[in-house]
């Protein structure tokens, strides 16, 4: 979803026009089958989580991407979100309102903007690494107080609740949580929507133009200060409907909701999705999910994979999944991609060799340190190795230096195809 | 009470020195690069479990020599190969760099020496109790801790100020390009200055070990408040995160042996809210309870009312 290009035909205008749109009602297409094609109860638990993951990075690119605001307490706002929502979900099955469930993330996205209007009118004062520091000090404050304020916050084992008691709608009473999931989908569609709608208001044109320039900005009349406390807000309010979702999913709300690790996550997937397009986050959401859910059954140390791919994203892409992929949308339109494929498939090798010596290492420290009572004899693939040996040692080492090494041969290859692909693109005036 | 003024002030004043050994490289690495390396404590870190290795290979002499060595070199190395490239796309990516790398440490020290806390104990050179003060004991090795923190500042203050090396290293942080003018190699210098704050960093580790819990833990446990520390202090202030070390080392040791609140205060006023209410959390929680929470307190204020930090003369 992105600006649309003037085109030259008069069908490929009226087609681009209709772009936009024909994503969003692809993705709530999308959204709305997903249940039928995956069935099995961890698909959909994992699916309901994704599109929490979801509001969540694109409420963090509010800040990070759109605004340019680096922040380390994101949390605060979602955790805070979960906790009124649980609170008002007791409160409303107490006094037997009729109040139905789908309703209640506004509770969430209220208690989210309320504190990050305050929050925000400290923080956002300051910007760039004074900001991030605030940020993180405010997190740490709120994740200490939420364990001394045990009325509220319910101490270490936090604050339950139960959906069901709620009045329904349509008739479901959101016990299945495939109705939960429906739930959290309609949700994500509309803060989804209403989250691109804001960035191409003039208050989204204003945060880019702060992210981008600040002082210009006060040239122009606007106050970035101003600006910035206003993107806070709105983020804090999406945030804390993530949040809600979140309560509502585990009907549950605990501290481990402010952890550092929880910031610390959004950050990640807002990063590795790409924070320089709208879809970036929505992409690094999903993927995020999926390999914290899957990576974590085949192995044990998948944080540290996604710490390293979180350092090449900051070191050779910092413009993320969404960024390599836009990348290439020039090229794709004037029909030169089938240029770059084959050099492509010459990379994967060599990255596979690297990938998979570098696992073999990882994965050899791992069994060694965190399993050392099972010996040191492990098995991948079905071959069993001793890693107290040097040979596999020795192959990991073997496999990591040829996969650098035929990537460095095959570069100058990509690089000129690229650059050739390239070319094509401005000579139909797709690509500057 | 004298007995807990002076061992509070005695533990204080360690916190704050094991502090400073850290903010000080934090800060070099800050007026060097204009950046907060989030990784310092993974440095810290670092250094205690390398000690902790060494020492049960060799002794606990050796890991003291040889720990902040390799911390040194592999911050020196990180700096060349990582903060270098991450630079080119700005101040966040640079942020997010070091970001990235506490984390990637924390899992690998995990990897390595596992979950749980190591056994890594004083050295039995050093196991002994140094004087007594009101029947308590105040051991040898914290006497140890605070020589060795003092002697490295000496150390560092008079290379920094009469060497000159030290000159060329001060210029290179304000005029970087009128130092390069000059025929030397700045980027050498930034990269030996990185390693230097590294092995600082490694240093606290090595000494802070034995006498803290090591486990993988410790550095995001340390980490804020290291910047709470450079923060107030004042962002590239060398003696304003000198002050600030203190004072945080002390209003936290202070505040976790005062064992008071609210409703021990008034006592006699007879007030008394419901137990289970906000009020009665706020009206029951000891000083003591609050002190993990006092230094970002503090942090907040500071960046509110005087936003340089105290010594600080640029706004952060």
């Amino acid at each position: 979803v992105t600006d649309t290009v003037a085109a030259p035909a008069a069908s490929v205008r009226a087609f681009a026009r209709l772009a936009p749109y024909a994503a969003w009602i692809a993705g709530a297409a999308v959204v709305l089958l997903l249940p039928f094609l995956f069935r099995s109860g961890t698909a959909l638990t994992i699916m309901s989580l994704m599109g929490i993951a979801v509001i969540f990075a694109l409420s963090y690119n509010m800040l990070l991407g759109q605004t340019g605001m680096l922040s380390f307490g994101h949390a605060v706002y979602y955790g805070l979100g979960a906790y009124f929502t649980v609170h008002a979900i007791n409160a409303v099955t107490a006094a037997r309102l009729p109040i139905p469930l789908p309703l209640m993330p506004l509770a969430g996205g209220a208690a989210g903007l309320v504190f990050a209007m305050f929050f925000g009118w400290v923080s956002t004062k300051r910007s760039g690494t004074a900001f991030a520091m605030i940020s993180l000090g405010l997190a740490e404050l709120v994740g200490s107080s939420s364990l001394i304020l045990r009325s509220f916050f319910g101490g270490e084992e936090g604050v339950s609740t139960d959906r069901t008691k709620l009045v329904g709608a349509l008739g479901w009473n959101f016990g299945p949580q495939i109705q939960v999931y429906y739930l959290i989908a309609l949700w994500c569609l509309i803060c989804a929507a209403l989250m691109y709608a804001l960035t191409r208001t003039p208050f989204g044109r204003m945060c880019n133009a702060v992210r981008d320039n600040p002082e210009r900005v006060r040239f122009v009349g606007y106050n970035p200060q101003v600006v910035r406390y206003l993107a806070f807000c709105f983020s804090g309010l999406f945030a804390g409907i993530a949040g809600a979702l979140v309560a509502i999913n585990f009907e549950l709300a605990n501290s481990a909701l402010f952890s550092a690790a929880q910031s610390g996550s959004v950050l990640l997937a807002t990063f590795i999705g790409g924070a320089g397009h709208f879809i970036g986050p929505i992409l690094g959401a999903v993927l995020v999910t999926f390999l914290q859910n899957m990576l974590s059954d085949l192995t044990e140390v998948w944080q540290f994979y996604f710490g390293l791919i979180f350092i090449a994203t900051v070191l050779y892409a910092p413009g993320g999944l969404s960024g390599l992929i836009m990348m290439h949308r020039p090229v794709w339109r004037a029909g030169a991609l089938w240029r770059l494929l084959p050099m492509y498939a010459l990379m994967v090798l060599p990255l596979l060799l690297s990938a998979g010596g570098i696992a073999l290492v990882v994965e050899m420290l791992a069994h060694l340190g965190l399993k050392s009572a099972e010996g040191p004899t492990m098995t991948t693939a079905g071959i069993a190795y001793d890693a107290n040996t040097w040979k596999p040692w020795a192959v990991a080492a073997a496999a990591i230096a040829a996969g650098a090494w035929l990537l460095r041969a095959a570069w100058p290859r990509i690089a000129a195809a690229w650059d050739k692909a390239q070319a094509v693109a401005r000579g139909k005036g797709l690509a500057a | 009470v004298a007995e807990l003024l002076i061992i509070s002030t005695l533990n204080g004043v360690l916190f704050g020195l094991l502090l400073f050994l850290m903010a000080s490289g934090l800060t070099l690495i800050f007026s060097m690069m204009g950046v907060l390396n989030f990784a310092h404590a993974s440095f810290y870190m670092l250094g205690a479990f390398l000690a902790f290795q060494i020492s049960r290979w060799a002794n606990f002499w050796v890991a003291l020599a040889v720990a902040p060595v390799i911390v040194g070199v592999a911050g020196a190395l990180v700096e060349r190969f990582g903060l270098r490239n991450a630079h080119r796309h700005g101040h966040v990516a640079e942020l997010l760099f070091t970001f990235g790398l506490a984390f990637v440490i924390e899992e690998l020290v995990q990897i390595v020496w596992g979950r749980a806390p190591v056994d890594f104990r004083v050295p039995a050179l050093l196991d002994f109790p140094a004087f007594t003060v009101f029947g308590t004991n105040y051991p040898a090795y914290k006497i140890f801790m605070q020589l060795t923190s003092l002697a490295i500042f000496a150390g560092l203050f008079v290379m920094l100020a009469k060497t000159r090396i030290g000159l060329i290293v001060q210029a290179a942080l304000t005029h970087p390009h009128m130092v390069a003018h000059l025929g030397h190699n700045v980027p050498l210098i930034f990269m030996s200055v990185f390693g230097v704050g590294a092995a600082l960093a490694g240093i606290a580790g090595v000494i802070a070990a034995p006498a803290l819990v090591t486990q993988a833990s410790m550095a995001a446990l340390l980490g804020p408040i290291l910047f709470v520390v450079v923060v107030v202090g004042g962002l590239g202030s060398l003696q304003g995160a000198f002050v600030a070390s203190l004072l945080i080392g002390l209003l936290q040791t202070f505040a976790v042996s005062v064992n008071l609140s609210l409703a021990d205060i008034f006592a006699g006023s007879g007030f008394s809210p419901q137990s289970g209410t906000l009020l009665s959390d706020l009206w029951r929680v000891t000083v003591a309870q609050l002190a993990p929470i006092l230094p970002y307190v503090l942090l907040v204020l500071v960046l509110i009312f005087k936003p340089t930090g105290l010594f600080g003369n640029r706004e952060t």
